[in-house]
């Protein structure tokens, strides 16, 4: 390891130089909608993961208000779909659509836009004192084509076979046999497969960028060992991105040639679907399954992995001394994304694998919650002693931690098969999932906001409103996601549209309890919308550096000029986090600050 | 007041913590009757199941309520402390983290793992009996059907161009041609004697689906194109669902089906009627 971070120091200062960067625009378009700059970029992936939670969010309301009060019309709905919804009643097809398009809305568009693409590009050029990315024209085109997916996507709500219904895993052969296999299954569904496709060939365009943004443009001292732990997350999780997207473009593909062009990857003989035998031979579902979860459990870290580096960030700033262990931290990371590759065997422990193969992917696994309670004991042994200021964003920061226990003590049960024959396809699945992937990333989504709003906009954010939304939340998505994993221990089933099963009729009480939960806690997210817009426009101005953070982005205005360093190529002197030591500027030290100091 | 909202996180977060262990522990919801714990086992390899579920219960649920106490103590007394306090460094530093998470999560893992093997190769690599009785499972959009070998104890052979739900030949049986398949019992249900070994040969008609029975502790998917089964033995009559958990298209929160447990006798019984129907 050390001698890569000196070839990468050595190699530093014939990086920097390499790129040869591109003028200030002029225009209102060049300069806002076809921007090269990674400042402008990062925001619009910001903002279009933040279009898609609020789709996603709606779908989820109407879904809780479905299960619990079936008959009850949604004000609204049927303007979307006159089919899928008469009369505002959602129909038990249309039911499944809303699911398929939340979870591929929420994975892709929001965890894997918000923390790694937005927050990614705006702050790893300048946390490693770059003035872009290497490839901004590249870095363009891949937000571009995330849009392009995202309307693909989105164009599924309008088609006359109604949108997709094989939820966000699209498992074939129902995905692949087109219509034949009822509503949902037609034109929606092959959008749903080019959606995704496209939306690979945008992250593959982004991961390459990243990566070699890191590697060829940190400035002088800015070796790998000086980089803050985001910067390193957002390096990993390219890392996994890389591989991961790159298994799962091609399985989209096999499956749009299979329902469009008559192949047969993943559809064998002799299947009768509607009554009408299908003309396919030779195809295996279970190929699908892998391919897709080759990609689909990295995914799960492409999600965290940026959270946990946003979230050790603010949390070293908040508490004012680094952490117990820098490199420890950065070698679980590495840990992590590496067995994220040997794992993906366990979302089919059932699948009709071969069942020793099952008892190999339960191990790595399992194996994976060491490094992860490592870092959970890092960040906990680090707040022993410290002098935590409680903003909006450390209390996102230590809900994070909080909502990464609770969700990651459930992966427990699934890694083994034998209980995961009980659990498999329960809400505890759904429970376990939500919250360490969905709820715990989107609080690092959060915590970042509340940090870095001041230097992405030069305003600041109302603290008040941001503390009032972390306890509606926190509190909120507790009571909705908690109760999921009691129903599974129940055996309650996931993706029913109606629960109309014996076993599942008394369970309903607390079904509806979730339910209310969610619209309490879901309507909590317009203080967030609202404070970020009020802010945005009317917020008080930001200083250059309110936090007192060390990091090179906060060593320039707020908001940071077009070439982020004016010009000039910051030197680095040291380690990011040289907080409790005394400074001239106080109890810390900025990272491209001169002054000799003794902790 | 000075640390106030550390405080406020440290006590939302014990009651969250507390309030999150009632259910588990009482296996209902809150004061009511609702239960929340898995219904009784009524198989032969279901309580090693059971075993490894509520020992992996003990231990996460310890876990989680270290973790999250611990976190709310510290937010407890380190928020907002006054400025000129200093910075301390958790004894051992982060040799003790690693450490701590290699013994005390490395030995989770051994033993879990260790004991998972046991009960997952009681389904799995056990084979059935030479004498299990043998029953075909067919699942397609959005029923389940059941086929029992008759008189011969042979199954007809299948054929899927066959398959007419009009005249009700599920499984595409060809009786004019294949004598095998002319006594073949057909039906809705599946009906096992108790204490007998079971054999469920499944397979796929159209999409992905799943065999799911909770008392039992089985799940197995239905993959389409290739034959899978499991084994199992019921020890308790009685009448109990069987539900779909593969997604499976529009219908598939109805597609069900009841297993039936009977005693010998009335099995016997049953199977003389279902044949006289056939």
């Amino acid at each position: 390891m050390s001698e890569v971070v000196a070839l990468a120091a050595a190699e530093h200062s014939i990086g920097h130089d390499v790129a040869q960067h591109h003028a200030p625009p002029q225009g209102f378009i060049r300069k806002h909608i076809f921007s090269l700059d990674h400042k402008v970029i990062g925001k619009q992936y910001y903002a279009l993961a933040l279009v898609a939670v609020f789709i996603g969010m709606a779908l989820s309301w109407v879904m809780r208000i479905h299960l619990v009060w079936p008959n009850a019309p949604i004000p609204g709905l049927r303007f979307l779909s006159k089919t899928g919804a008469p009369g505002g009643i959602v129909t038990p097809e249309y039911y499944l659509s809303l699911m398929t398009m939340h979870g591929t809305l929420m994975v892709f568009f929001v965890l894997t836009n918000a923390p790694f693409a937005a927050f990614g590009n705006y702050f790893l050029p300048i946390q490693i004192g770059a003035e872009d990315m290497a490839f901004p024209r590249f870095n363009m085109m891949s937000f571009w084509t995330t849009f392009l997916a995202f309307c693909i996507l989105t164009a599924a709500f309008f088609v006359p076979d109604g949108p997709p219904i094989s939820g966000w895993t699209s498992y074939a052969p129902l995905s692949a046999v087109g219509s034949d296999a009822g509503p949902g299954e037609g034109f929606g569904q092959t959008l749903w497969a080019l959606s995704i496709f496209v939306f690979c060939i945008a992250s593959l365009l982004g991961s390459l960028n990243f990566i070699a943004t890191t590697l060829d443009l940190r400035t002088k001292g800015m070796t790998l060992s000086r980089m803050p732990i985001c910067t390193w997350a957002w390096f990993i999780t390219s890392c996994i991105a890389l591989l991961a997207f790159a298994v799962l473009m091609p399985a989209c593909l096999l499956l749009i040639l299979d329902r469009v062009a008559g192949t047969s990857f993943f559809i064998p003989a002799g299947l009768v679907v509607s009554d009408r035998l299908q003309p396919h031979s030779g195809g295996s579902p279970l190929l699908w399954q892998h391919l897709f979860w080759f990609f689909g459990h990295p995914e799960v870290y492409i999600a965290i992995l940026p959270a946990m580096g946003i979230v050790s960030h603010v949390l070293v700033n908040s508490m004012r001394r680094p952490l117990l262990s820098y490199r420890v931290v950065i070698y679980c990371m590495m840990a992590i994304g590496f067995l994220s590759y040997m794992v993906w065997g366990h979302h089919m422990f059932i699948s009709g694998m071969n069942p020793f193969s099952s008892l190999l992917f339960s191990f790595p696994t399992l194996l994976i919650t060491i490094p992860a309670t490592i870092m959970t004991l890092i960040w906990l042994g680090s707040l022993y002693g410290s002098k935590l200021r409680i903003t909006a964003a450390s209390l996102f920061a230590l809900g994070f931690i909080s909502m990464f226990v609770s969700g990651g003590v459930s992966g427990f049960f699934l890694a083994q098969p034998s209980i995961d024959i009980y659990l498999h396809a329960t809400t505890f699945v759904v429970g376990h999932f939500h919250m360490v992937m969905g709820v715990a990333a989107i609080f690092g989504i959060f915590a970042g906001t509340y940090f870095w709003f001041p230097k992405m906009t030069g305003r600041m954010m109302s603290e008040k409103l941001g503390k009032l939304h972390f306890w509606l939340t926190f509190v909120g998505t507790y009571c909705i996601f908690m109760p999921f994993h009691y129903l599974g221990l129940a055996g309650n089933v996931r993706r029913y549209a109606v629960l109309v099963d014996d076993y599942l009729i008394p369970l309903i009480p607390v079904h509806r309890f979730i339910t209310i939960a969610a619209l309490f806690t879901g309507a909590a997210q317009f203080i967030f919308l609202y404070n970020l817009i009020q802010s945005r426009f009317w917020g008080e101005a930001a200083p250059a550096n309110p936090w007192e953070c060390t990091s090179l982005e906060w060593s320039m205005p707020s908001p940071p000029p077009f070439d982020n360093f004016g010009g000039k190529h910051p030197v680095v002197y040291r380690d990011p986090y040289q907080y409790g030591v005394n400074g001239s500027k106080g109890d810390f030290v900025m990272q491209d600050s001169p002054e000799v100091v003794k902790a | 007041m000075r640390g106030l909202m550390g405080k406020l996180f440290a006590v939302i977060l014990v009651v969250i913590a507390l309030a999150s262990a009632i259910p588990i522990v009482t296996h209902t919801w809150y004061g009511s009757a609702i239960r929340l714990s898995p219904p009784p086992d009524i198989s032969t390899h279901g309580h090693a199941i059971d075993e490894q579920l509520s020992e992996t219960m003990i231990e996460a649920g310890l876990s989680f309520l270290a973790a999250q106490l611990v976190l709310a103590l510290f937010v407890w007394k380190f928020a907002d402390r006054k400025g000129d306090t200093q910075i301390r460094t958790f004894p051992g530093g982060a040799k003790v983290m690693v450490i701590a998470a290699l013994v005390l999560v490395g030995s989770e893992i051994l033993a879990l793992g260790v004991l998972s093997q046991k009960a997952w190769a009681n389904v799995y690599f056990k084979p059935a009996a030479p004498d299990a009785l043998q029953i075909q499972a067919q699942a397609g959009q959005f029923a389940f059907y059941f086929r029992y070998p008759g008189s011969d104890g042979k199954f007809g052979a299948l054929h899927p161009d066959k398959i007419d739900e009009g005249n009700s030949n599920f499984f595409g049986l060809d009786p004019a041609n294949d004598v095998e398949s002319r006594d073949d019992i057909v039906t809705g249900e599946l009906a096992v004697p108790v204490n007998r070994e079971v054999l469920l040969l499944m397979h796929a008609k159209d999409v992905g689906h799943s065999f799911y029975v909770r008392e039992l502790r089985i799940q197995q998917d239905f993959v389409p194109g290739l034959d899978l089964s499991v084994h199992f033995t019921a020890t308790t009559t009685g009448k109990y669902e069987i539900v779909c958990t593969q997604l499976c298209g529009l219908g598939h929160y109805n597609m069900k089906a009841y297993l039936n447990v009977m005693s010998q006798e009335d099995f016997d019984h049953w199977m003389k009627q279902k044949a006289s129907e056939q």
